[in-house]
C-alpha cells in the first residue's frame, strides 16, 4: 500500500466515521442521562430523508438540514413521551421507532417524488460541499505533510468540522458545566436530582432533545454530503454502529470519537478492497463488515476492560421514598 | 415564646395512593428551635407525610405553614426555597460523584462548575468547623461508610442554607456510637436555632433526642405531647392503639443435640467486600438463636449464605451433614431438601413474587415437592391450590382468597403465607430474618407463637432481627454481630439492652 | 388493591392500543391521498377473500408464530431478545445444510432432520449472547443486536463464497432436492373437484407452529421450568431464595428462545423458497416482537397476533399491487402497533385506571 492510498483510505474513514460520530454523540447524551436508546439508526433515516427531501424541493441544504434535525427531534420527542413521559420500555420504543422511521420514509418519498422510495439526486445548492481550507492547495506539494494536509484534513464538508468540534464541546459540556453536571447525575441517580430539586423530566428531556439535533445533523449529512440524494434505509445499520461505538467507548466523548474513526477505517478498508490478503491468509470483506460488531461483543463480554452503563440507564425514574 | 410563629404548621393533610390511604387529615405544629419527634409504625404514615413537607409528593388536601407564612410546596426546589432539607431513609447521593459535587448538585452558582465548586470548599470548610461535620471534599461516594454519607446529605441541607431538618429513620444503617454522635450533632443545629424533625420508630431515640412528639398510627395523628410529660410505655400504647404484649410466655427451651453447627465462616460480597469475618455458632433442636446487631454488619450475608444464595467459605454442618457454600441457585433446591426452611429478610424481593397468585407462592421453593406435580412432566396445579387453601385457613391470611397476587396482600399477610409456606415444611431448622418487619401487631404476635411453636416441636430456630426488643423477647440464646463478627453470646435472662447495645457498638462488656 | 380488574389489563388495553394504532395507521393512509376504507377492504379481500389468500396470510402467520413464541419464552425470564431475525436466518442455514448435504428418501424425515437443524442453529445463534449475559452481565438486548448484525454476515459470506453454485450470480444456495419438499396446503387440503390454495406457500409448518404454541404454553404455565422461567422473570434474588440458578434458566430460556425462531427456517427456507436466498427471513425476526407483545407474551396471545400480522402482510402485498401504497405502509403499522402495545401502553393504561378507581369509589 503506498502513502497516497493511504491518505485516500484515510480520508475516507474520516468521511465515513462523521455520520457515527455525531450519532454516538447523539448516543452518549441520551445514555448519559438514563435513556436508552436503540433508535438511533431511525431517527438518522427519518433526518436523512427529510433533509434530501427538502434541499431537493427548495434547493437549500441548509433547509433540508433544519428539516432533518426537526423530523429527527419529533422521533426523539416520541421516545421521550414513552419512556419519560409514560415511563414505557425504552427499548421496545427504539424497535418502534426504527420501524417507524424505516416505513415512513419510504411512504413519504413514494408520495412526494414517485420514485421509488427515494429522492431525486441533488446537486450545487441542495447538497453541502466541500470546504477547501486555507492554503490547501499552496501546500500540496509539501512531501508527507502536504497530502495530509490539503487531502486528508482539507476538503470536507462543513458538517465533518462541525462533528469533529462537537467532541470537544460534548467533553466541556459533559465536566465543566452545571447541565453536564446534572446531566451524568440523571443518569446515574435521579431520585439524588429530584431530591435536589432539579426536574428529573426537564433534564431527561434536554438529553433526549439534544440526541434528536445530533442524529438530526447525522442523518443530513449521510444524504446531503456523503451521498446526493436519499435512498431507501440508507443508514445501513450505522446507528447500530454508533450504539457499538458508544459501549465501545465505555460513555466518554473522546473516546467516542477513536471508536467512530475504528469503525469508520474499518468500513473504508471493507469499501475499498473486496477481500483482504495477509500474506496468504484471506480475511473475507464479511469479517470487515462484522468487525464492530464482534469488537463490541468483546468488549461487552469483559474481556478488554468493563463496560458499566449509566446506573439509572433503561429505567423509568418513579419517585419513592 | 407564646406569640413566636411556628416553624412549621401542617393542616389538615391527606394524601392517598390510589385505594390507600397514607394520610388522613393530619395537624401538627412545630416551634422553631427544636426537637420534634414523630414516632409510629411501619407504614403508618410518616414517611408519607414528611415526603408532601418536602415536595416530594402533592398533597391531596391541607395546607402548611412555614413560620406562619402559608407555603405551598409543589416540588423539592420550593421546599429547598422555604429553607426545609431532608435526610432521607436511602440516601439521594450520586454514588460515582464526589463530596463535593453532590453537595453543589442542584445548587450551582451558575452555568460553569469551576466557581461552584470553589465556593462549596470554602463553606464546607466553615460547615464542618462550626457543626463538626468533617468530610473529605473530593472523596467519592461508594468509597465512604454509610455515617459519612449521612453526613452528607445533612452537609447538603446546611449548604442550602435549611432552617428545618428533617430525618427520616436516621439511625436505622448506624451504630449506637454512630447514633450518638448523630445526635450530637442534631443538638448543636438545635442551639443555632434550627429546627429538627426526627421520624423514628424506635422510642429510645425519641425519650433520648425530642422535645415534643407527634405519634402516628395508620395514618392518623393520634397525640401530640412534650417529651418530658410522658414515657415509653404511654407512647407504645399510642403507636399500637392496646397494650403491647412485649414479652412472649414461653416455657424454657430444653435444647437437645446440635442441628446447624457454623464454623470459621466467610463472607465475601460482589465488590469484594469482607461482609462476614469467620464466625463459629451452633443451633441446638429446640431453640431459638437470635442475632442482634446493627442493620449492615453482616447478619443478612449471615442469612444468605445459609439460605445458599450467596457463596461463602468455610464450614456449615446441619446434623453433621456439609451443606454447599457455592451461592449458586441450586444450593436453594438443597438446602430445602435437607430440611431447612428460610423466611428471608425481604419478603417481597425474595420471599414471594409479587405477580404471582398466593397459590403459587405457596409453591414457591418447593415447586419440586413431589406432592405438587401430576406426572414427570406437568405440575398439579390443583393439588397445589388445595393446598394453598388449607394453608390459609390454618395462619388466617386474609382475605382467604389463593386467587389475589401477592401485592394485593398487605405486609402481614403477605409474611403470613411466607410463614405458613416454610413452617409447614416441617424443617429441621428454620431461618427466619427480620420476622415482623412492616407486620401489624396482630400478625407479630401471631408469628411469634408460631416460632415459638416450631421451637416447642424440637426444631431450631436461627432468627436475625434489628429490633433488640423482638430478639430479647423470643431467643432462647443472644448472638451479637458487630462488623462481620460475633461479639458474644447471652443468655437473655443475664443481660439486658445496655449490655447488648454496647456489645452490638463493637465493645465487649468488659472493655465497656 | 389491584386498580383494575385482570380482564381489562390483559384485554382491554391491548384492545385500545390496537385501536390507536389503526387510527393513526388510517391517518397515514389518508396522509399519502388514499382512501383507509377502500384499503382495509382491498387488504381484506385480498388476505381472506379467497384460499389463495389465505394460504399467504396462513404462510406468514406461521413465520410470526415462530419467532413470536421464540420472544416470549425470553421476555417471560425477563430477556429482551431482539436476536430472532439473526436466530432465523442461522435457522434457515442449519435447514439448507440439512437438506442439501443429507438425501432424504421421504419429507418426513427431511423434515424432522430440518427441525432438528433448525432449532439447534437458532439455538446456538442465542447461546452466546444467554452465556455472556448469564455469565458476565454484558446486556443482551446489544449482544444480540450485535448477533442479527453478524449473523447476516456470516449468511452472507456462506451463500456468496461456500454455498452458491458455481457459475450462478445469485447468492443463494441450488434447489433443494424433490424429497425434502413438504407438501402444502393446495397438496394437502384440494380434492379432485376443486384445486384450493393454489400456488399459495402456506404448508403443513402451519400445524407444527400450532403444536409449539400448545407445547410453550404447556410449558410456561404447567411445567417446573416454566414455573422457575417466570419467577426468574418477575424477581432475580427471588428465584436465588427459591434455589432458581440464574445461569440455568437464562441459558435454557435464550436456547428455547433461539431454538423457536430457528425454527421458522421450515417455514420460509424449506417449505416456500425450497432454498436458502439472502433476505430469507424478510424481517420476521423483527415483527416476532411486535406479535409477542400484542399476545402479551402468552402463546395464545402470539396465536392471534400472528394471524393479524399474517394478515397485514398479505394484505400489504395486495395494497402495493394495486394501488400506490407501497408495502412499507405494512412496517409503519407494524411500528405503531410495537409503540402502543409495548411502549406507550402506560398512556392507555394511566386513564383506564382511573376510570375504573372513580367506578369502584362510586360502587362503594
Amino acid at each position: 500500500m503506498d502513502f497516497l492510498t493511504l491518505i485516500q483510505i484515510l480520508d475516507s474513514t474520516v468521511r465515513l466515521a462523521t455520520p457515527l460520530l455525531l450519532a454516538c454523540l447523539a448516543g452518549l447524551y441520551s445514555e448519559r442521562a438514563g435513556i436508552f436508546d436503540i433508535g438511533l439508526e431511525g431517527k438518522m433515516l427519518a433526518a436523512a430523508f427529510f433533509s434530501a427531501a427538502i434541499a431537493a424541493l427548495t434547493g437549500n441544504v441548509w433547509l433540508g438540514l433544519l428539516a432533518g434535525i426537526v423530523a429527527s427531534m419529533v422521533l426523539s420527542g416520541l421516545h421521550g413521551l414513552a419512556s419519560i413521559t409514560f415511563r414505557g420500555n425504552q427499548l421496545i420504543s427504539g424497535v418502534a421507532i426504527n420501524f417507524l422511521a424505516s416505513g415512513m420514509t419510504v411512504l413519504i418519498a413514494q408520495d412526494w417524488f414517485r420514485q421509488g422510495g427515494r429522492t431525486p439526486s441533488l446537486s450545487g445548492g441542495a447538497r453541502f460541499s466541500p470546504i477547501t481550507l486555507p492554503f490547501a492547495e499552496a501546500v500540496e506539494d509539501v512531501p508527507v505533510l502536504g497530502p495530509i494536509y490539503s487531502e486528508l484534513i482539507s476538503g470536507h464538508s462543513i458538517l465533518v468540522y462541525l462533528a469533529a468540534a462537537s467532541v470537544p464541546l460534548t467533553w466541556w459540556v459533559l465536566y465543566r458545566t452545571r447541565f453536564g453536571l446534572r446531566l451524568r447525575a440523571v443518569g446515574e441517580a435521579p431520585e439524588a436530582v429530584d431530591t435536589a430539586g432539579v426536574s428529573v423530566v426537564g433534564l431527561r428531556f434536554a438529553a433526549v432533545a439534544i440526541c434528536g439535533v445530533l442524529c438530526g445533523i447525522a442523518g443530513a449529512y449521510l444524504s446531503t454530503a456523503l451521498q446526493a440524494g436519499f435512498v431507501k434505509e440508507m443508514t445501513a445499520g450505522r446507528g447500530f454502529i454508533a450504539l457499538a461505538a458508544l459501549i465501545f467507548a465505555k460513555w466518554r466523548p473522546w473516546h467516542a470519537m477513536w471508536a467512530c474513526l475504528l469503525f469508520g477505517f474499518l468500513q473504508a478498508v471493507a469499501l475499498r478492497y473486496q477481500n483482504i490478503d495477509l500474506g496468504g491468509l484471506v480475511i473475507p470483506v464479511q469479517v470487515m463488515d462484522a468487525l464492530p460488531y464482534i469488537l463490541t461483543v468483546v468488549i461487552l463480554a469483559g474481556f478488554v476492560g468493563k463496560a458499566i452503563p449509566p446506573r439509572a440507564g433503561g429505567e423509568p425514574y418513579i419517585k419513592e421514598r | 415564646m407564646a406569640d413566636q410563629a411556628p416553624a412549621i404548621e401542617l393542616r389538615g393533610i391527606s394524601k392517598a395512593f390510589g385505594p390507600v390511604q397514607a394520610n388522613k387529615d393530619i395537624s401538627i405544629s412545630v416551634m422553631p428551635g427544636t426537637i420534634h419527634g414523630i414516632i409510629g409504625e411501619n407504614g403508618a404514615g410518616k414517611s408519607t407525610l414528611m415526603s408532601i413537607l418536602y415536595g416530594f409528593y402533592k398533597a391531596d388536601a391541607g395546607e402548611i405553614f412555614i413560620n406562619g407564612q402559608k407555603t405551598d410546596i409543589p416540588d423539592s426546589q420550593a421546599a429547598i426555597a422555604a429553607g426545609i432539607g431532608m435526610v432521607f431513609q436511602h440516601f439521594k447521593l450520586v454514588q460515582n460523584f464526589t463530596v463535593l459535587e453532590n453537595i453543589i448538585l442542584g445548587a450551582e452558582d451558575g452555568g460553569l462548575l469551576k466557581p461552584s465548586l470553589a465556593k462549596a470548599r470554602k463553606t464546607l470548610l466553615e460547615l464542618e468547623k462550626e457543626y463538626e461535620l468533617n468530610a473529605d471534599p473530593d472523596a467519592v461516594i461508594e468509597d465512604i461508610g454509610v455515617g459519612k454519607q449521612q453526613r452528607v446529605e445533612i452537609l447538603k441541607a446546611l449548604y442550602r442554607q435549611a432552617e428545618i431538618l428533617i430525618l427520616d429513620e436516621p439511625t436505622g444503617v448506624l451504630t449506637p456510637a454512630e447514633a450518638d454522635q448523630l445526635f450530637r450533632i442534631l443538638h448543636r443545629l438545635k442551639d443555632e436555632g434550627k429546627t429538627i424533625i426526627l421520624i423514628t420508630h424506635k422510642l429510645r431515640e425519641i425519650m433520648d433526642a425530642t422535645d415534643t412528639v407527634s405519634v402516628m398510627r395508620r395514618g392518623e395523628m393520634t397525640a401530640t405531647v412534650k417529651t418530658y410529660e410522658t414515657n415509653p410505655e404511654n407512647l407504645a400504647e399510642l403507636m399500637v392503639g392496646r397494650k403491647v404484649l412485649l414479652q412472649i410466655d414461653k416455657a424454657p427451651a430444653k435444647p437437645g443435640e446440635t442441628v446447624l453447627d457454623i464454623e470459621n465462616l466467610h463472607v465475601v460480597d460482589q465488590a469484594g467486600v469482607e461482609r462476614v469475618k469467620g464466625i463459629s455458632l451452633n443451633v441446638r433442636a429446640g431453640e431459638i438463636v437470635g442475632v442482634a446487631g446493627v442493620a449492615g454488619n453482616g447478619q443478612s450475608e449471615l442469612m444468605e449464605v445459609l439460605g445458599g444464595m450467596r457463596p461463602g467459605t468455610g464450614s456449615v454442618q446441619l446434623k453433621g451433614q456439609p451443606l454447599p457454600l457455592s451461592g449458586l441457585g441450586s444450593d436453594g433446591q438443597a438446602r430445602r431438601q435437607q430440611g431447612i426452611a428460610h423466611v428471608p429478610e425481604d419478603r417481597q424481593r425474595e420471599g414471594l413474587i409479587m405477580d404471582f397468585y398466593a397459590w403459587e407462592n405457596v409453591a414457591f421453593g418447593y415447586h419440586h415437592n413431589p406432592e405438587y406435580q401430576r406426572n414427570r412432566l406437568l405440575m398439579d396445579n390443583a393439588a397445589l391450590r388445595a393446598d394453598t387453601e388449607r394453608k390459609i385457613e390454618k395462619f388466617d391470611v386474609r382475605p382467604a382468597n389463593g386467587w389475589l397476587t401477592a401485592k394485593n396482600f398487605s405486609g402481614g399477610n403477605q409474611q403470613k403465607i411466607v410463614v405458613a409456606r416454610e413452617i409447614e415444611s416441617e424443617p429441621e431448622l428454620l431461618l427466619i430474618g427480620q420476622p415482623t418487619r412492616g407486620v401489624d401487631v396482630g400478625a407479630i404476635e401471631f408469628i411469634h407463637r408460631q416460632i415459638v411453636a416450631l421451637r416447642d416441636a424440637g426444631k431450631a430456630v436461627l432468627l436475625v432481627s434489628v429490633e433488640l426488643d423482638e430478639i430479647l423477647s423470643l431467643s432462647d440464646r443472644i448472638a451479637v454481630m458487630f462488623d462481620g463478627h460475633i461479639m458474644g453470646e447471652r443468655l437473655p435472662g443475664e443481660t439486658d439492652e445496655k449490655e447488648l447495645g454496647l456489645l452490638m457498638a463493637g465493645m465487649n462488656g468488659e472493655a465497656a | 388493591m389491584d386498580k383494575m380488574p385482570g380482564w381489562a389489563d390483559a384485554v382491554l388495553v391491548p384492545l385500545i392500543s390496537l385501536v390507536l394504532a389503526a387510527i393513526l395507521s388510517a391517518l397515514v393512509i389518508l396522509g399519502i391521498g388514499e382512501d383507509p376504507i377502500a384499503a382495509v377492504k382491498l387488504m381484506v379481500s385480498g388476505a381472506l377473500g379467497s384460499t389463495y389468500g389465505w394460504g399467504y396470510t396462513l404462510y406468514y402467520a406461521t413465520n410470526f408464530m415462530f419467532t413470536g413464541l421464540g420472544f416470549a419464552v425470553a421476555f417471560r425470564a425477563a430477556m429482551f431478545n431482539i436476536g430472532g431475525e439473526g436466530q432465523a436466518m442461522l435457522g434457515g442455514l442449519g435447514v439448507a445444510i440439512v437438506c442439501l448435504v443429507i438425501p432424504w428418501p421421504h419429507w418426513t424425515l427431511a423434515l424432522l432432520g430440518a427441525m432438528a437443524a433448525g432449532m439447534l442453529f437458532g439455538a446456538l445463534w442465542a447461546a452466546i449472547p444467554a452465556y455472556l449475559q448469564a455469565k458476565h452481565g454484558s446486556h443482551i438486548v446489544i449482544t444480540t443486536i450485535m448477533f442479527n448484525l453478524i449473523g447476516a454476515a456470516v449468511l452472507n459470506y456462506m451463500l456468496v463464497n461456500v454455498m452458491r453454485p458455481k457459475g450462478s450470480m445469485d447468492p443463494a444456495t441450488r434447489r433443494f432436492d424433490e424429497t425434502t419438499n413438504l407438501p402444502t396446503f393446495q397438496d394437502m387440503f384440494s380434492t379432485a373437484d376443486a384445486v384450493v390454495f393454489r400456488g399459495a406457500p402456506a404448508n403443513v409448518t402451519f400445524f407444527i407452529a400450532i403444536l409449539a404454541c400448545v407445547l410453550v404454553w404447556l410449558l410456561i404455565w404447567r411445567t417446573r421450568l416454566g414455573y422457575e422461567i417466570r419467577a426468574f422473570g418477575h424477581s432475580e434474588t427471588g428465584a436465588l431464595y427459591a434455589g432458581i440458578s440464574p445461569f440455568k434458566i437464562i441459558m435454557i430460556a435464550m436456547l428455547i428462545s433461539g431454538g423457536l425462531s430457528g425454527l421458522m427456517a421450515i417455514n420460509n427456507v424449506m417449505g416456500e423458497a425450497e432454498r436458502l436466498v439472502l433476505n430469507a427471513t424478510e424481517g420476521a425476526g423483527f415483527i416476532g416482537i411486535a406479535v409477542a407483545l400484542m399476545g402479551r407474551n402468552h402463546p395464545f396471545g402470539v396465536f392471534v397476533a400472528a394471524i393479524l400480522f399474517g394478515f397485514l402482510y398479505q394484505g400489504g402485498a395486495e395494497l402495493a399491487l394495486w394501488t400506490n401504497i407501497p408495502r412499507e405502509l405494512i412496517v409503519v403499522i407494524q411500528a405503531l402497533v410495537i409503540l402502543f402495545t409495548g411502549a406507550l401502553d402506560n398512556m392507555v393504561r394511566m386513564p383506564l385506571e382511573r376510570i375504573f378507581l372513580r367506578l369502584r369509589k362510586g360502587a362503594s
